[in-house]
């Protein structure tokens, strides 16, 4: 078989095949279901349910769907310039490092602690990043490794930490930090309703994110990175300090995962804090094809997921694991329809 | 000095090939993909899922060979998959290699759920045991610490010397080496840079899915979730600092876990009781970032590592 462009892709195809690779996410979970024993269309409609069939589950997903916006634009940004950021992971356990080291260490007032946290935890998101990238750029090591490798490094250290000197002594045991005081934390976006300011703040910096790639120069030079490295150095875009900069940004929105986790949501630092958010969030990239909008949309589907299978499983005798399976098949599945919305196969 | 009595001891080196060894079947398949011109981020799923699959089928009933062949089966589906996606379709291999680690990991766990829902600790199976080689096992010293392993691991050894006499003595090793590293050369003698491409991430994912196997086939005797905790991508960095030759390679793997194995008996040592044990286990990952480091200026790449070939177009 050979590849051939399809010159002008016509509606059909550009909307038929990403739905029939939704279509084909959905079959594999039916089809999951039924090796469970359980009936799939009951699955299905539990699953929908749980995600968005009240407003207390609708918020859930949202709160769900914050830190992977986060790290879903982290990842969207580096994979923008064919920086493989795999290691967004360990730029959210920083970023939450960061947040509970400010917010309980130094006593400052609420006004003050916040932003500072936010800044911190941004900065040292970044710096993680900084240091794979500068093995690239300075020495060829491939980043993909070293990030990935970085968060085992890092979530050891974390461990190290709180059941050293971040250890809450009144955590009864439990490797966990000290909790942020009360006006240290997001507020919630509308009094009563579970819905912190983290989601906001998300929105926002996926608005920002797609500022800096359609209005600045910046944006300009990491497309024409991603592009083409060659061509872009031959055209004088500064290679290495675009790379830098687009790892301060990816590793800063990663960083803001954590940070929002903490300081919107749990309150305080554990070793669970992040399922694997720093990994989803490459999915997550890759449905909305790298577009920082797009993430915002495909991160409350992929939250929706994650919390509708949660709450299906309690009730049908089928494990969580369904929704991990349906979120990757998802992922391999759009991947190669879109491709197939440019190129045609043909024999021989 | 604690740390010669630790070197001089032969469980120590018996622990050494222990080690290495799930290493050195995922470094060998990893190897394979690679020089076909192949990036696998499947690894460490694949991994996952063959340590999964192995032992499952010798809990249902299966012998620890064929258990061996399921796992190296499995394997080789998740290949075919990746190998699709990124050779006939020349999808990112970065894209697809993670998307197959998501979905290799969660199908076994899956899978394990499924079969065993209401376990707290996962059973257990009896497990490959060491097997004494005549005469070579009462040496001193050597024999115990290198002829007294469990037959997955001297599996392990013979495939590098098989994958270094295939890749370098054989006309198909000749073609894979050259799939990496000059594709159209390929097509131009009449064979199919596709076919060659696809049979390696095939061949390259069954092996490292029996280097998972090893894990609960022949170290532990059952499966625990994350029990393979990075060792994937710990084999990507061992290639790239064998530089993609499977007995530098191999070498690689045999000195990371030496380091893996002092690290851990250092912990034991009243000094290493001050040290908070985190550290230790950082080891590990440090070492392969050091290597990567250490190699990254000399490796030769195979030139058309992650380089989708497509027929006709130059």
């Amino acid at each position: 078989m050979r590849l051939e462009p399809v010159a002008d892709p016509g509606l059909v195809r550009l909307i038929g095949l990403p739905a029939l690779a939704l279509a084909g996410m959905v079959g594999v979970a039916s089809v999951l279901a039924m090796l469970a024993g359980a009936n799939p269309f009951a699955v299905l409609g539990l699953i929908v349910q749980g995600a968005a069939g009240s407003k207390f589950a609708a918020l859930e997903t949202l709160n769900r769907a914050t830190p992977l916006i986060f790290t879903g634009l982290a990842v969207a940004v580096a994979f923008r310039a064919k920086l493989w950021n795999i290691g967004a992971e360990a730029q959210l356990y920083a970023g939450a490092l960061m947040t509970v080291l400010i917010g309980t260490q130094l006593g400052l007032p609420g006004t003050l602690a916040l932003p500072l946290m936010a800044g911190a935890a941004i900065l040292t998101g970044g710096l993680v990043l900084l240091g794979p990238v500068l093995l690239k750029v300075r020495l060829g090591v491939d980043e993909v490794v070293t990030t990935l490798l970085f968060n085992f490094i890092m979530l050891l250290f974390v461990s190290m930490l709180l059941e050293g000197p971040l250890k809450d002594p009144m955590g009864m045991g439990w490797p966990k930090s000290e909790a942020l005081p009360r006006d240290a934390r997001l507020p919630r976006i509308v009094d009563g309703l579970r819905l912190h300011w983290g989601f906001g703040l998300a929105l926002i910096s996926a608005v920002l994110v797609w500022v800096i790639q359609v209005r600045t120069t910046l944006g300009y030079e990491i497309r024409a990175v991603g592009q083409n490295p060659q061509a872009a150095r031959f055209a004088g875009i500064p290679v290495g300090r675009v790379m830098v900069k687009t790892a301060l940004l990816s590793g800063g929105l990663a960083a803001m995962a954590g940070f929002s986790e903490v300081a919107g949501l749990k309150g305080s630092l554990t070793l669970d804090l992040s399922p694997g958010f720093g990994y989803t969030g490459i999915v997550v990239a890759m449905l909305a094809l790298l577009h920082p909008l797009g993430v915002v949309v495909s991160a409350i589907f992929v939250a929706g997921v994650f919390v509708g299978a949660n709450s299906m499983s309690r009730a049908a005798e089928v494990p969580t694991y369904i929704a991990d399976i349906s979120v990757a098949t998802a992922l391999l599945f759009m991947v190669l329809a879109i491709l197939l919305t440019r190129f045609r196969v043909v024999r021989g | 000095m604690e740390i010669f009595d630790i070197l001089l001891s032969a469980s120590f080196w018996a622990a050494v090939l222990r080690i290495a060894s799930p290493l050195i079947l995922a470094t060998m398949g990893e190897l394979i993909c690679e020089r076909a011109g192949v990036l696998n981020l499947g690894i460490e799923g694949i991994m996952v899922f063959g340590a999964f699959a192995g032992w499952m089928a010798v809990y249902a009933g299966l012998g620890l060979w064929p258990g061996v062949l399921v796992a190296f089966a499995a394997g080789a589906m998740f290949g075919l998959v990746h190998a699709t996606l990124t050779v006939p379709f020349g999808l990112s291999q970065h894209v697809v290699g993670l998307g197959i680690t998501l979905l290799a990991t969660s199908s076994a766990y899956y899978a394990y759920r499924l079969a065993l829902p209401q376990v707290t600790s996962p059973p257990r199976i009896t497990p490959f045991q060491p097997l004494e080689i005549p005469v070579l096992s009462d040496i001193p010293f050597l024999g115990p610490a290198l002829f007294s392993q469990t037959p997955l691991t001297y599996l392990a050894f013979a495939s590098v010397a098989v994958v270094a006499l295939v890749l370098f003595r054989t006309p198909l090793g000749l073609a894979l080496r050259a799939a990496g590293e000059n594709p159209s050369a390929v097509e131009a003698q009449g064979l199919s840079v596709t076919a060659i491409r696809m049979g390696a991430v095939m061949v390259g994912s069954g092996l490292m899915a029996v280097g998972g196997a090893f894990l609960t086939m022949s170290a532990f005797d059952s499966f625990f979730f994350e029990m393979v905790n990075g060792r994937g991508w710990i084999c990507i960095a061992l290639v790239v600092f064998g530089a993609w030759m499977p007995g530098k390679a191999l070498l690689g793997a045999v000195l990371f876990a030496a380091f893996d194995a002092l690290q851990i008996r250092m912990q034991q040592t009243p000094l290493g009781a001050e040290i908070p044990y985190q550290v230790f286990l950082m080891v590990p990952y440090v070492l392969s970032i050091l290597a990567l480091v250490l190699m990254s200026r000399r490796a030769e790449v195979p030139a058309a590592l992650m380089v989708p070939y497509n027929r006709g177009e130059r």
